[in-house]
């Protein structure tokens, strides 16, 4: 028994004084090998080198302020390519309420609004859109891109799932991938395809009911695409939420003092109540004339952005110039709802009389502001499309009508949309100015696809 | 247990060869134990009261003031989890007063600020409609002065709201472009001595969407401990391998970049496609300023790249405001791809990058902030151009020279005086951010609270922003600042520092005399 103890013994102390056996797949290279290997190491240039005739190099220069007669590139042409909806670009009104703010607040704010960034211009257009969009509270952001992508992840974190448009844009992408959720994309605007990932995902909770008390879900949504220039169809999305218990976020940019009879966005086109709608998100750079967004929504939903919001917490508030320039563009919405029915009449004016030219097919609903031109048939390749695009453009800019090309960066886009022209409408654009650019474009698809 | 205070003289200059031009001072001195006890004391404290009123929340006997979930959406699966938000509702919450406080004024040397009251302790707040007058502001980021309503320092900047209006509605690389983005990207160039520059309209997006864009898969980036968020956000975005290195330490440096050149990439071992490395110009928590002269022998040796974001020093460190660069006396050429935002020194919004022509042109057509995202407004566009102009002295006064210089006096006086009087400050010597450490949570809310009874509005930081036993007041000095403003805050320092023991330093004037020689400090006119 003496024996077996002590062999016991001397057996631990060997262990404890023998070298730990490290589970590492390196094996110790000497100094001079190490040395050698930094030696010999190259890495790639910083950034490749970009062709000098590469399309986006060549961009057009606005001289002057991007309103309804536009001077690109040095000629004058009519406006067809800026999102400045209800024209309030070049408002008196607008501007000087800019200027008022200016002269009381200078131009920055100088911190974030957790650190005397907060100003009482901030607080009044929250309220505001809060007001107008008739839900309890209304969060700003200072970018547009920013808003949606700071949104989506202070919500949902790792393990939640998310359920989103094919056709969403490039920010809700950014959300998402900052998010780290699982993402499940449907096809779009298929509320069948939708519905079969819903129904794949309870059977995926059946099998894991504890898992599934904690999974947040979500849809993301847009009103108004801008990708597809179509609507989503909200009536069937808010049955499929309360089927099977997922919240939505929709984000407004493009339906925002656009579509409804007041301009309140794709809800009151529906007739929907809003707070059916968990999170609302727009940027004011489009109807408003101004920069930055908004999230708005019940005070449950948005007071929680005020701590976790990104692009919110750790950024400068928006400039008050803006706020105020935008603050006067909501007066002017509330005073003259007859705006909306105006654009939407344009809208179907020219969608109609785009309709029928050869080589080119429109894409996007009637009433809808910003419509595409997509080649009826490819010519093989991306970039033989976008350089026949381009020679249509240039054709319609050189007799006075400035579009452009929708642009995406190709490699980073989840489901790249083919390439287009991008038409936009305004309230300022008359009818012999509509006309006049729908049959331009037809003289220009006649003279270059043919 | 007992610090040292770490203080880096001619020592540092002399291991590293002549890379430091000066003397490189920085103070991370550590507060004695019993502070460090008490701090976790008050947040046990803390805790514990909040476990408790959650309780009674639970069981009715308290009111519940916080927003609930709607009744048709009881059964989803719950927005938020309860323990998330204890810090928040329980610790945060009783101090959230002294964040967001609202001001109706430019954010100039002094502002004002709207009264704002609660009745159900913090829960709600209500303004009374009367704003506080004329309190000093060492809180905002306004290092150079140029927040200011002065009509002919405007003047521009009006007429350009007029001509252009206030949106632009479209992105660069469509319609977007306009004549005054070129114009400042020229300006940008030229004040910063490279050969291109690109403008973004917000200074958080433009890390968050442009390294994305440099940097992918099989890149590896290595990122100081204590970047910003939007580096951060950044970085995770582009989908590179990240490797956090000690703050400022570049001994834990140079062994990440040995070890990831050596071994390449995880489990492949294939080399890595490049390396970047991450850091600021100055840290906006700590106030330290990144050793840039090693750093750069760092980057030459191994081959890497460097990515510096000069948001808090450009304009306000280097004898002509050009930023860190200038700062150490070293050439932009050195630095790889040089950001910054208009946000603090010029008073206006926005970042920019700059550097090679190549790296700008191939930001101009593959970042995502120049495709998917709004251009600058120009007004903002014509506040940079002018406030640019006047720091390179091209609208023909010496006022931008003037107003670094006074950065720079304010900085050291202040700094000195703090050091005086016993405080604890981090940081460089020559930064213009200063963190006072506060350490003990009930401290926060009662600094902040009495400062602006006295009519100064100071900022305070707590966890999570910084790290749980180190919360910090932290004052920026302005150039717009005078000398009696500066006097003012001292003066009412000194009182609180004596009322609430923050005093802690163990280092007063007195006992090393050859940190506090009064002719290094005072700068020749």
């Amino acid at each position: 028994a003496c024996k077996t103890e002590g062999i016991l013994i001397l057996w631990i102390i060997r262990l404890l004084f023998s070298k730990t056996y490290k589970l590492q797949e390196r094996s110790d290279l000497t100094l001079k090998e190490k040395e050698e290997l930094i030696e010999e190491w190259q890495p790639e240039p910083l950034v490749p080198p970009v062709p000098k005739d590469h399309p986006a190099l060549n961009y057009n220069i606005v001289s002057g302020p991007p309103t309804h007669i536009i001077t690109v590139n040095g000629k004058e042409c009519i406006n067809f390519a800026s999102f400045n909806f209800l024209g309030l670009l070049n408002n008196e009104k607008v501007k000087s309420a800019a200027q008022a703010s200016l002269k009381k607040y200078g131009v920055g704010t100088c911190g974030p609004r957790g650190f005397y960034g907060t100003f009482d211009v901030h607080l009044e257009l929250e309220e505001r859109l809060a007001k107008f969009m008739r839900t309890e509270e209304a969060i700003i952001y200072s970018y547009g891109f920013a808003t949606i992508a700071s949104a989506i992840p202070a919500y949902s974190k790792r393990g939640d799932i998310v359920f989103v448009d094919e056709a969403a844009c490039f920010a809700i992408q950014k959300g998402l991938q900052a998010s780290r959720s699982n993402i499940k994309l449907f096809k779009h605007n298929d509320m069948a395809d939708l519905e079969r990932l819903l129904k794949e995902q309870e059977t995926e909770d059946q099998k894991n009911p504890r898992k599934a008390r904690v999974t947040r879900r979500f849809i993301v949504v847009e009103g108004l695409y801008m990708n597809t220039g179509d609507i989503c169809p909200l009536p069937e999305l808010i049955k499929l939420k309360y089927k099977y218990k997922v919240r939505i976020f929709l984000e407004e940019s493009l339906s925002f003092g656009v579509l409804g009879e007041h301009g309140r966005g794709i809800t009151e086109h529906f007739g929907i109540n809003i707070d059916d709608i968990d999170l609302i998100s727009a940027n004011m750079e489009n109807s408003l004339a101004s920069i930055g967004g908004f999230c708005c929504g019940r005070s449950f939903i948005i007071d929680h952005q005020r701590l976790s919001g990104q692009g919110y917490c750790f950024s400068a508030s928006l400039p008050p110039l803006l706020a105020a320039a935008a603050i006067e563009a909501l007066n002017i919405m509330e005073d003259s709802p007859d705006i909306f029915q105006t654009l939407r009449a344009k809208c179907e004016r020219i969608h109609k009389a785009l309709q029928g030219i050869s080589g080119l097919k429109v894409v996007g609903e009637s009433f809808s502001p910003a419509l595409h031109l997509q080649l009826e048939e490819s010519c093989g390749s991306r970039e033989n499309d976008v350089k026949l695009l381009k020679r249509v453009v240039d054709y319609c800019m050189n007799s006075g009508i400035a579009l452009t090309q929708a642009r995406y960066l190709e490699k980073e886009e989840k489901c790249l949309p083919p390439p287009s022209i991008r038409v936009v409408i305004t309230v300022e654009q008359t009818e012999q100015e509509l006309d006049k650019a729908a049959s331009l474009l037809k003289e220009a698809a006649q003279s270059v696809l043919n | 247990m007992y610090c040292l205070l770490q203080v880096l003289l001619q020592k540092n200059g002399v291991s590293n060869g002549t890379l430091y031009k000066k003397t490189f001072i920085e103070h991370f001195e550590q507060a004695p134990m019993y502070v460090a006890v008490f701090t976790f004391v008050g947040f046990a404290v803390g805790t514990i009261f909040g476990y408790l009123r959650d309780f009674m929340r639970a069981w009715g006997l308290e009111k519940r003031n916080i927003a609930a979930e709607r009744e048709q959406q009881k059964d989803f699966v719950p927005l938020y989890q309860d323990f998330e938000n204890f810090y928040t509702r329980n610790l945060y919450l009783r101090i959230r007063d002294n964040w967001n406080r609202p001001i109706c004024s430019v954010p100039g040397p002094q502002f004002d600020l709207m009264e704002r009251v609660t009745d159900d302790y913090n829960w709600t707040f209500r303004f009374t409609g009367r704003t506080i007058k004329n309190v000093i502001n060492m809180g905002s980021y306004n290092y150079l002065g140029f927040a200011e309503t002065d009509v002919n320092a405007l003047k521009t900047v009006t007429i350009e709201l007029e001509k252009y209006g206030t949106g632009v509605c479209s992105t660069r690389q469509e319609m977007g472009t306009l004549d005054k983005h070129v114009e400042l990207e020229k300006l940008v160039a030229t004040f910063l001595g490279v050969e291109d520059a690109m403008v973004f309209g917000m200074g958080f997006a433009t890390n968050s969407m442009n390294i994305p864009a440099l940097v992918g898969k099989g890149c590896l980036i290595l990122s100081d401990e204590l970047n910003h968020t939007s580096l951060v956000l950044g970085a995770r975005l582009s989908g590179a391998t990240i490797r956090i290195f000690k703050h400022n330490n570049m001994q834990s440096l140079e062994k990440l970049l040995r070890d990831a050149i050596v071994y390449g990439q995880p489990r492949t071992h294939r080399a890595w496609r490049k390396i970047i490395i991450l850091v600021e110009g100055i840290y906006s928590m700590e106030g330290s300023i990144v050793r840039l002269p090693e750093i750069v022998s760092l980057k030459n040796k191994y081959k890497a790249y460097l990515y510096l974001d000069e948001a808090h020093s450009i304009g306000a460190v280097g004898a002509t405001g050009r930023g860190v660069v200038e700062y150490f006396g070293m050439s932009p050429d050195d630095v790889d791809v040089l950001m910054g935002t208009f946000t603090k020194s010029f008073g206006a919004a926005g970042g920019y990058i700059a550097g090679k022509k190549g790296l700008v042109d191939f930001l101009r057509t593959h970042s995502h902030s120049a495709v998917y995202a709004t251009s600058m407004c120009p007004a903002v566009a014509e506040q940079i151009i002018r406030a640019m102009k006047c720091l390179m002295g091209l609208d023909g006064t010496t006022q931008g020279l003037q107003r670094v210089r006074q950065l720079e006096k304010n900085t050291r006086y202040f700094r000195r005086k703090l050091h005086e009087m016993g405080f604890i400050i981090y940081g460089n010597d020559d930064s213009p951010v200063v963190p006072l450490l506060l350490y003990m949570p009930g401290k926060i809310g009662a600094f902040a609270r009495r400062m602006l009874e006295k009519n100064i509005g100071v900022v305070v930081v707590g966890f999570p922003a910084t790290p749980i036993t180190e919360s910090r007041a932290r004052f920026c000095v302005s150039a717009a600042h005078t000398r009696e403003m500066l006097d003012t805050v001292l003066n009412a320092l000194d009182e609180l520092g004596d009322f609430l023991h923050l005093k802690y330093s163990r280092y007063s004037k007195s006992s090393h005399p050859e940190l506090y020689e009064e002719s290094r400090l005072e700068l020749e006119d």
